[in-house]
């Protein structure tokens, strides 16, 4: 199996780099698997992570779309609240990408 | 963008020169041991493999007559060669559906013919169109089976008229049964068997989900439109695929079908037991998947004592639900006999709009020109309304009355002959994006040439699967991501809902012309 390493432990992911297990996440997962991509994290990507990873406890599945650019647009303005602005952060999809840094499942289906 | 090369659009779809292998190395991720079992399958490759697969392809040549005919009865004319989107966008011959078909075709001719037996026991079954099974044979059936989004369309120019979507959809579930599954299928189908749904969306996200939408709706209209979710004693149950309540452009649909619903004054709900109408069980092949899927919105129309079923855009849930659903979960004698057992969300619109009771400022969708993408499900596998070809009309009659620009893509991609999307069939996963994107080319050159002399901007579609395929596939061949839009979407936007500030500016005449 593959696996990332992170604070010097390394971690199991599965074929498409996500977490096998959802409790082995630590911020600096986000901040590896990002840096894999080329990606530099900045705030506006925290404020998505955190968002998907308090959605999740809650709820047990990343939210949709719409839900996830409503409370984006309630935070950070209205002007932010939209995939456009998600997919300029997460250019491979927040659903896809974005899940993937906060240590969530893959979304599954026709999406 | 891509490690691949991306096909160059022509203006013209062109037959390519054959270049073999280089598809081979396309194969989706194998599936684990707990989604095989949670199917009722093998873990893992099972000892006497070959033995087993052969048993398995001899117990569906005798559950399904069409199997067997189809084995038998091709004469290798060549009508199909250049009809499939994957051998016109990889140029692996192996794509052809003839040679698809025959990856399974040799195998039977090998231990299940006089010909084939005989000159196999000489060493030389090759003479006879057979051969021997081994490991490369199930590998290749493995890469080459997930290479068929099972759209049909090679069916449609083959004079025998086999469907190479039924051999293919066999190869999966006899792999499946000697323990080699696809990870993207199985895992979903384990989560809609345990869920509810492909997404594995439990019922409090749902029904947070739907309140969201509520706001949206009330905040963009001033109009209260409902979701209802697992309401008792409302008269139809609506059954969609679950990307409608997760992903763009799906979800401008969902708020289309809330809006139609709402102006037809009809009481209607959404179940969070049979949350999905998408049935994965028929890309495996698996009809014992397939019903187990398809009895969960048997038990929630009975237990909500719904009286009708209207299904959402979902395209191969339109044929699961238009053409197996009674065989599946029937008899359906405990619904209104005097509605379309079930109804597709277009033919609801469509009466409504005939029987002029919605109405539309269709000028809300004037920034665009149209085209509409028949997905392959619908247009070759199923009906819609009480007259031939009304599933390609009626579609396109929904987005007429609710759009000004209206213009169809070149005759011989639309319509029987349409052109998967690429991504159908099951492989609509990140894996396969090679497959994908090059077999979306046919597709993308007919919607390049009306985008080019037709002024075209938006492509509409009714299927979940043909909706996500083109907001990841476009932007390869330089169009929008945005550019694919749901046909309710399109509803959604003209639509005038009774009470609106729309409804108040532009209709004061019009008062009290309720029937």
């Amino acid at each position: 199996m593959a696996s990332i390493e992170v604070n010097g432990k390394n971690l199991d992911v599965d074929e498409e780099g996500y977490l096998e297990n959802l409790n082995d996440w630590v911020p600096e997962v986000a901040t590896v698997m990002a840096k894999l991509d080329d990606t530099e994290l900045t705030d506006a990507h925290w404020e998505v992570i955190n968002f998907l990873r308090e959605y999740y406890d809650e709820y047990q599945i990343a939210p949709a779309v719409r839900v996830l650019t409503k409370a984006i647009g309630k935070k950070l303005g209205k002007e932010k609240g939209n995939s456009k602005y998600l997919y300029e952060l997460f250019p491979y999809g927040p659903g896809k990408q974005a899940c993937k840094y906060a240590g969530l499942p893959k979304p599954t289906g026709c999406v | 963008m891509a490690d691949f090369d991306i096909p160059e659009l022509q203006e013209y779809t062109v037959v390519p020169k054959l270049k073999e292998g280089t598809m081979s190395h396309s194969s989706p991720f194998v599936s684990k041991e707990k989604f095989q079992s949670a199917l009722g399958y093998p873990g893992e490759l099972v000892e006497n493999w070959e033995d087993k697969l052969l048993e398995k392809m001899d117990d569906l040549r005798g559950r399904y007559r069409s199997f067997q005919v189809f084995l038998d009865s091709c004469v290798k004319c060549g009508a199909c060669t250049d009809k499939c989107h994957y051998y016109l966008g990889t140029k692996d011959p192996k794509n052809m559906p003839v040679a698809r078909q025959d990856l399974l075709r040799k195998i039977y001719r090998r231990y299940r013919t006089f010909a084939g037996k005989f000159f196999g026991a000489l060493g030389m079954p090759g003479f006879v169109g057979a051969a021997d099974l081994n490991k490369e044979v199930l590998d290749d059936w493995y890469s080459y089976f997930h290479q068929c989004s099972q759209c049909r369309r090679c069916s449609v120019f083959c004079p025998y008229g086999i469907d190479t979507a039924e051999i293919s959809m066999a190869a999966r579930e006899i792999m499946d049964s000697i323990g080699v599954g696809q990870k993207y299928c199985n895992e979903i189908i384990m989560k809609a068997k345990t869920i509810g749904n492909n997404l594995g969306l439990p019922e409090p996200a749902l029904a947070d989900t739907l309140e969201g939408l509520e706001e949206e709706v009330e905040d963009d209209t001033g109009v209260a439109v409902k979701f209802p979710l697992d309401q008792k004693g409302a008269d139809i149950l609506l059954v969609t695929p679950s990307a409608d309540f997760f992903a763009e452009p799906h979800v401008d649909g969902l708020i289309g079908y809330a809006k139609v619903f709402h102006e037809a004054g009809v009481s209607w709900t959404m179940s969070s037991y049979a949350s999905e109408a998408a049935n994965f069980g028929m890309f495996i092949g698996s009809y014992e998947n397939m019903r187990t899927l398809s009895l969960r919105i048997r038990k929630a129309a009975l237990e909500l004592g719904v009286k009708r079923i209207v299904f959402g855009e979902c395209g191969h849930a339109w044929r699961v639900a238009y053409s197996f659903l009674n065989t599946l979960a029937g008899p359906w004698d405990f619904l209104d006999q005097n509605y379309p057992i079930p109804q597709h969300i277009c033919e609801f619109t469509y009466d409504l709009i005939q029987k002029d009771k919605l109405k539309f400022d269709k000028s809300e969708n004037d920034h665009m020109t149209l085209t509409f993408h028949d997905s392959c499900n619908v247009a070759r596998a199923s009906r819609m309304g009480d007259k031939p070809g009304g599933q390609l009309d009626i579609p396109r009659a929904v987005i007429k009355a609710v759009c000004n620009n209206f213009v169809d893509m070149p005759p011989e991609t639309i319509g029987e002959s349409t052109y998967c999307c690429g991504g159908g069939g099951g492989l609509l996963t990140d894996d396969l994006m090679e497959l994908r994107v090059k077999g979306a080319q046919p597709r993308m050159e007919a919607y390049k040439s009306v985008v080019e002399n037709h002024g075209v901007t938006n492509i509409a579609a009714i299927c979940a699967i043909c909706k996500s395929q083109f907001t990841k596939v476009l932007p390869y061949y330089k169009f929008g991501m945005t550019d694919i839009v749901s046909v309710h979407q399109l509803v959604s936007e003209a639509i005038i809902l009774t009470g609106s500030e729309d409804d108040v500016d532009s209709d004061d005449s019009n008062e009290n012309e309720s029937e």
